[in-house]
């Protein structure tokens, strides 16, 4: 189903002329509605800094020697710095393991005053949808988080959780990815659907989902992917001028 | 009345075939109000005995439910496969409620047709010793399966090491610590994903003596005391707590709503609402909240659609809550159910094709079919995902479960009627999930 969902959306985006060269493998289409992100806009107009903070889960991480170089919020700050050479860029990841949305946002008010981001990108619903949270609960707590990103004048991008073909029969995920997408759409901010995006890449022969292995290159390459995809989701939503492709190889 | 009985008996002549098991066992469900001398009788004897006993009984078992919930029971293996190309035909993609609806709704029916009987004539003490003993027989059942699902887990959480899921795979550290996860899974705290509807089952069951009891005497008592406690729960927002964390994904107290209406309906209830279903106006509503609730849906499936939704419905309808059986879920089966009855009569004629056969078989053995259906999305979701993933592999892994989920439902009605036609019946018929026995 998802598949379908998925193919859908690429050809869509497709049609819509917002993607790249079919040579780039792991670019695909991620936002859903067009929101724009203002205060990145402002702050790259001013020639920076931009500074964004990851909140997220374990999914966030990378494990391994190289785990902090190879994880995503990494991949996305070289792109960015890549794309945008004129504006400092410094990404902060405050991924910690095993915290609902819930939890998360009671640090958030903390994090905003001792980091200043411009923009948080905020990933959840894993850990949520692992303890079986009342989706209303999740619902209502994302709801409070984005509006208090939103009253402190931060962008924000919501993450929802990955696509594992393995665990699909032991945690259900639906509700939550559900409440992720109407919370999206109704505070207006994008929503990168990790979800669907990794389903395609899965299915599409881009990534190895299914692989049983200890070796890291899988992983490497995913985070490697999905730091692209954001930035240029960043850049798209924040109408950033970028140097280059905006998904450079 | 009596005519369709007297087809579900004698349907084609043949009945000593495995091919018209449908029938046979359709006749002993409905045989299950009956003294059980009349079993060995005519028909005649049959149907004099209907018109004279169990005035609470409205009906003969109607093969509409046996067909309804043999495509429910399809329905939910099909959707309890995660990535399944198949599953695009379920009504879940249609509008709001689902296969679940529909299979608690029915059982609350049968239920309330097989035991109201027994209650009629031997009191409350028996019919609710049999009622827990089918609730028994559901936990058991339960807990196969979950033995299954272990097993399964087990050996995914050996296999599967990839980097990339360290998160996900938290997901089973359940598995750590299995005496608190089995002693957890006993007390139907624990129930891994897809196993839910068992034990609201249960739950559902054990409550049902004095509910049925009730229904009995006021049945509009009954029905107005369900739809109170729904809403109440609706306000106060009591669940049963699970297992490590959280709550039952089928909360008792709401879906309790749907299993008491078919109850009630049972018991009288759908003749009085006769005039209401037949009434163009019910129709006309019906079939416009159909037609609602799939366009909002599509929005489901292409979000992009999701931005024409006007904010303030979204703000309303959202989020569509399964677990409290939100009222527009509710609301949908009511429309599905009343176009259903309005166009498929209880003696609509391919109620004996053979084309429905499989479904009615299905329905007729649900305990069975639904718990072979729970572990045959389990297998198939697992050789898909070890072995051979792919689009041609899940219609494959549909077709096959579906087609052994018929195979078994025949073989079981073959068996039953194998084991009455020597001699006379020395155990109790049965009626299946819904029903327990004489």
């Amino acid at each position: 189903m998802r598949t379908v969902v998925a193919a859908f959306l690429v050809v869509l985006a497709s049609v819509c002329g917002t993607r790249a060269e079919p040579s780039e493998a792991c670019a695909a289409p991620v936002v859903l509605g067009d929101f724009p992100l203002e205060r990145v806009s402002v702050a790259v107009a001013k020639g920076g800094p931009l500074k964004i903070v990851v909140f997220g889960t374990t999914s966030s991480t990378l494990g391994g020697s190289d785990g902090a170089r190879d994880a995503y919020p990494w991949r996305l700050e070289a792109t960015l710095k890549r794309l945008i050479p004129g504006t400092p860029v410094e990404v902060v990841s405050l991924a910690k393991p095993r915290v609902t949305a819930d939890k998360m946002v009671k640090t958030f008010d903390r994090v905003l005053a001792d980091e200043k981001p411009t923009l948080v990108i905020w990933q959840t619903g894993t850990f949520d949808a692992m303890l079986g949270v009342n989706p209303g609960e999740f619902l209502n707590s994302l709801t409070g988080g984005v509006e208090k990103m939103k009253s402190a004048g931060v962008d924000v991008i919501l993450v929802n959780m990955q696509y594992n073909p393995r665990t699909e029969l032991m945690v259900a995920n639906e509700a939550y990815a559900d409440n992720m997408r109407w919370v999206a759409r109704e505070r207006q901010v994008p929503l990168f659907d990790r979800l669907s995006l990794m389903r395609t890449w899965n299915d599409t022969g881009v990534i190895d989902l299914y692989a049983a292995t200890k070796d890291i290159t899988i992983a490497k390459r995913l985070h490697d992917c999905i730091g692209r995809a954001l930035a240029s989701l960043i850049i798209d939503a924040g109408r950033l001028n970028a140097l280059e492709s905006k998904t450079p190889r | 009345m009596s005519e369709k009985r007297a087809l579900a008996r004698h349907p084609d002549g043949d009945t000593g075939k495995p091919k018209s098991a449908a029938h046979t066992s359709a006749a002993d469900a409905s045989l299950e109000v009956l003294p059980r001398r009349d079993q060995a009788s005519g028909l005649q004897a049959s149907r004099e005995r209907q018109v004279s006993v169990a005035p609470t009984i409205t009906a003969e078992r109607d093969l509409r439910l046996d067909l309804f919930r043999g495509i429910a029971l399809w329905l939910i293996f099909l959707d309890h496969i995660p990535t399944n190309i198949v599953n695009w035909i379920t009504i879940r993609n249609y509008g709001f409620s689902d296969a679940t609806e529909i299979f608690i709704f029915i059982s609350g029916y049968t239920a309330a047709f097989v035991y109201s009987k027994a209650m009629h004539e031997r009191g409350l003490m028996v019919a609710g010793a049999r009622i827990l003993r089918r609730a028994w027989q559901i936990y058991v059942a339960h807990i196969f399966l979950f033995a299954i699902y272990m097993a399964e887990i087990a050996y995914v959480q050996s296999s599967s090491i990839n980097p990339v899921f360290a998160e996900e795979m938290g997901a089973l550290d359940f598995m750590q610590h299995p005496d608190e996860t089995i002693i957890q899974a006993l007390l139907l705290k624990f129930k891994p994903v897809h196993m839910d509807v068992l034990p609201l089952y249960i739950v559902l069951l054990l409550f049902f003596p004095p509910i049925l009891w009730l229904l009995q005497r006021t049945a509009t008592a009954a029905l107005g005391l369900s739809v109170l406690v729904y809403a109440l729960n609706w306000h106060f927002g009591l669940n049963l707590k699970s297992y490590p964390t959280g709550e039952w994904y089928f909360n008792p107290l709401a879906w309790q709503l749907l299993f008491v209406f078919g109850a009630w309906c049972a018991i009288g209830g759908a003749q009085r609402l006769s005039r209401v279903l037949r009434s163009p106006a019910t129709t006309a509503i019906a079939m416009s909240f159909l037609a609602l609730s799939f366009v909002v849906t599509l929005t489901w499936h292409f979000p992009r659609l999701a931005y024409y939704i006007p904010r303030w419905l979204g703000e309303w309808m959202y989020p569509i809550d399964k677990t409290n059986l939100d009222v527009l879920r509710f609301a949908h089966f009511l429309a599905l159910a009343a176009i259903t009855v309005r166009f498929v009569p209880s003696n609509w004629p391919y109620l004996k094709s053979p084309i429905l056969r499989p479904a009615i078989l299905c329905g007729q053995h649900s305990l069975e079919i639904f718990c072979l259906g729970v572990f045959l999305a389990f297998a198939g979701h697992f050789v898909m995902v070890e072995f051979y993933p792919g689009v041609a592999m899940q219609v494959l892994v549909s077709v096959v479960g579906v087609g052994t989920m018929i195979g078994i439902a025949t073989l079981i009605s073959w068996y039953k009627a194998m084991e009455r036609g020597s001699g006379p019946p020395k155990r109790p018929l049965d009626a299946d999930l819904a029903g327990g026995q004489v």
